[in-house]
């Protein structure tokens, strides 16, 4: 029991902070609260795919003297996984252009109910 | 060239995407010219790959020469092919169509709006040619960020509506992310046909099983599945008249694609059956997605929800024959891609052109309409006669499919839907040509009848696209049979 909480740890952490960034965007009122509840959603799913990537004891996957020593075989347990990274930095570049398209729309809608509470913004709408 | 086609289907819209700004900073009216010329090409590029498949089977194109299972891989077979021609033609028939309506309702983002619309369709094509399951990821992402910008800058509510459909739409793709996650943890790859072939032996694993619940859940959230549809009306309403041309017919049908390729491709079909049984629960929300839709579509007097209810009623459909799990039922499905993607964009073109000449998309401002744009409402004939399922249209066809494909699976509660569906889809189009024919149903105190009889048509580059597509719904029926034995018997799975 005490190893399936310590142990997985990382696993903890990615579906709380999940959590808290998914009940942010569902139950909170105002439209920047929601926004920030989405990043910390997508967060979350960075971490997680970082954490997987990890090795004990590994170090970061370059690869020293690569271009003319390059016949001795690699050992892949001493490197950690970089393929995660490289797809998170993909998903870095999503999560900042959907940050930046979801402000452009707030301030639209700010400028348009003078308001970012959801309950005041439907008030006006009906 | 030829051997390089599957490749420049996706690239010409994305690289005419990055060049349309700088053009229309030197010349406004170029825009339009390009954006036609990227899709035309596009087009043309997907037409020699679908010839290709039909004559050589699969094209496997490998991105930069890296071998499949490290590099991202292209893989064109019977299907995808076929859904890529009908977005390129389709996205090609919006472009034409919006001229006038982007000068009438956006005259002074005419550049962005179609730069944002380029790079709309690259993700559509990506979506569809990708073999890769974070590509896929990726592009679903650039269609969907295109989307949003383009759907705020529409009517009054559009950028509330947009905020919606965002915040869902975010976190559709979160948890297609996540998928792909637990796939990786699983099987270290993200080839959509090696981790196919790795996951067969790891299928009672739970990282499996719930890396598959959050795929189907991300991707049914982006097609507006019954009870993840909320912000579909909304932002399709409010969006301006050709975005939702462009948006409505394509998104939900690539959606149902990777849908289809999920359940089929990536995983075996067994699965889905036999373990868990997700067919079953999609057979159940397709029939409630589809009664839903079209009685909900009966309620409004806005003619542009209507339509997207109607829309949702059809995502049922398609759904509904993934679930199925038969040769007939999936056939059905695939056919209905086609068949809805024509008759969505005809029935918002006709939204269009309404917006256009009548100023509103409100029921009654349909008065007349016969008598004004007889051409316009004619193709709207064709449309709802395809709708409802009448023969010589495509809409027949594909339900066709789908009943005997349900027959076969006993599923007759979806055979009821269907049929219900087309009764109240009759329904719905004769509450349309009553008021658009005989005038009435509209409040007699509004007496502007000034030269209401006399023909005032929409443009011509509505009209060119919109004959287009009536012409395309009849000549889909006619040829059905073709389309099924040459093309789509080969892109049903082959192990259902």
């Amino acid at each position: 029991m005490f190893d399936f909480i310590v142990g997985k740890y990382n696993y903890w952490i990615h579906i709380i902070l999940m959590m808290i960034g998914f009940y942010a965007m569902m139950s909170k009122r105002n439209l920047i609260k929601k926004i920030i509840g989405m990043n910390i959603f997508q967060t979350a799913i960075i971490i997680f795919f970082i954490s997987i990537a990890a090795k004990r004891g590994a170090t970061l996957p370059i690869l020293e003297h690569a271009h003319d020593g390059g016949e001795h075989a690699i050992e892949a347990i001493s490197y950690i996984n970089p393929l995660p990274h490289v797809l998170m930095l993909t998903a870095i570049v999503v999560m900042v252009a959907t940050l930046g398209v979801a402000l452009a729309v707030v301030i639209l809608v700010y400028r348009k109910y003078d308001t970012l509470e959801e309950a005041e913004i439907l008030k006006k709408i009906k | 060239m030829i051997d390089q086609a599957p490749i420049l289907v996706v690239i010409f819209p994305l690289i005419f995407a990055v060049v349309t700004p700088l053009l229309g900073w030197w010349k406004k009216d170029l825009c339009y010219p390009w954006v036609i010329l990227a899709l035309s090409l596009s087009s043309v590029c997907s037409i020699i790959t679908l010839k290709e498949v039909l004559g050589n089977g699969v094209i496997h194109y490998h991105l930069g020469g890296w071998e499949p299972p490290w590099g991202i891989e292209y893989v064109i077979d019977h299907l995808n092919s076929f859904i890529l021609v009908l977005v390129a033609s389709i996205s090609l028939l919006v472009a034409i169509s919006s001229k006038r309506l982007v000068e009438e309702e956006n005259p002074d983002k005419v550049v962005y709006f179609y730069t944002l619309f380029l790079l709309q369709v690259t993700g559509f094509l990506g979506i569809v040619a990708t073999g890769d399951l974070f590509n896929l990821y990726v592009f679903l992402e650039i269609a969907s960020l295109a989307g949003y910008a383009l759907i705020a800058v529409g009517e009054e509510h559009a950028p509330f509506a947009t905020f919606r459909y965002l915040v869902m739409g975010t976190i559709g793709a979160c948890f297609y992310l996540l998928g792909v996650g637990y796939l990786y943890m699983a099987t270290g790859s993200l080839n959509m046909a090696d981790v196919a072939q790795i996951l067969p032996d790891i299928y009672s694993s739970k990282v499996v099983m719930v890396a598959f619940i959050f795929l189907l859940v991300g991707v049914a959230i982006k097609m507006a599945l019954f009870p993840l549809h909320a912000w579909l009306p909304d932002a399709y309403t409010y969006a301006p008249s050709a975005t939702s041309a462009l948006v409505a017919p394509l998104m939900t049908k690539v959606s149902v694609y990777v849908m289809i390729r999920i359940i089929y491709t990536v995983f075996k079909p067994y699965y889905s059956i036999e373990i868990l049984p997700v067919n079953l629960i999609l057979g159940w929300l397709a029939v409630i997605a589809i009664l839903y839709g079209v009685i909900m579509a009966l309620r409004q007097v806005d003619i542009k929800r209507m339509f997207c209810y109607i829309l949702i009623a059809e995502i049922g459909y398609m759904v509904g024959g993934v679930g199925l799990a038969n040769r007939l039922g999936v056939t059905g499905a695939i056919l209905h891609i086609m068949n809805d993607a024509l008759m969505i964009t005809g029935l918002f073109l006709v939204a269009g052109a309404v917006v256009y000449k009548l100023g509103g998309h409100n029921i009654n401002q349909l008065r007349d309409a016969f008598k004004k744009m007889p051409f316009s409402m004619a193709a709207f004939a064709v449309v709802g006669l395809s709708l409802i399922g009448v023969p010589p249209t495509c809409g027949f066809f594909s339900k066709w499919y789908l009943i005997l494909g349900a027959i076969e699976a006993e599923n007759w509660i979806f055979i009821v839907a269907l049929l219900l569906s087309s009764a109240i889809n009759a329904i719905l189009f004769f509450k349309i040509v009553e008021i658009a024919y005989y005038g009435k149903a509209s409040h007699a105190h509004n007496g502007d009848s000034h030269g209401g009889n006399t023909i005032d048509e929409a443009p011509v580059s509505i009209l060119i696209p919109l004959g287009v597509v009536a012409l395309a719904i009849i000549l889909a029926g006619i040829f059905s049979g073709k389309i099924v034995s040459g093309i789509l018997q080969f892109a049903v799975p082959p192990n259902l």
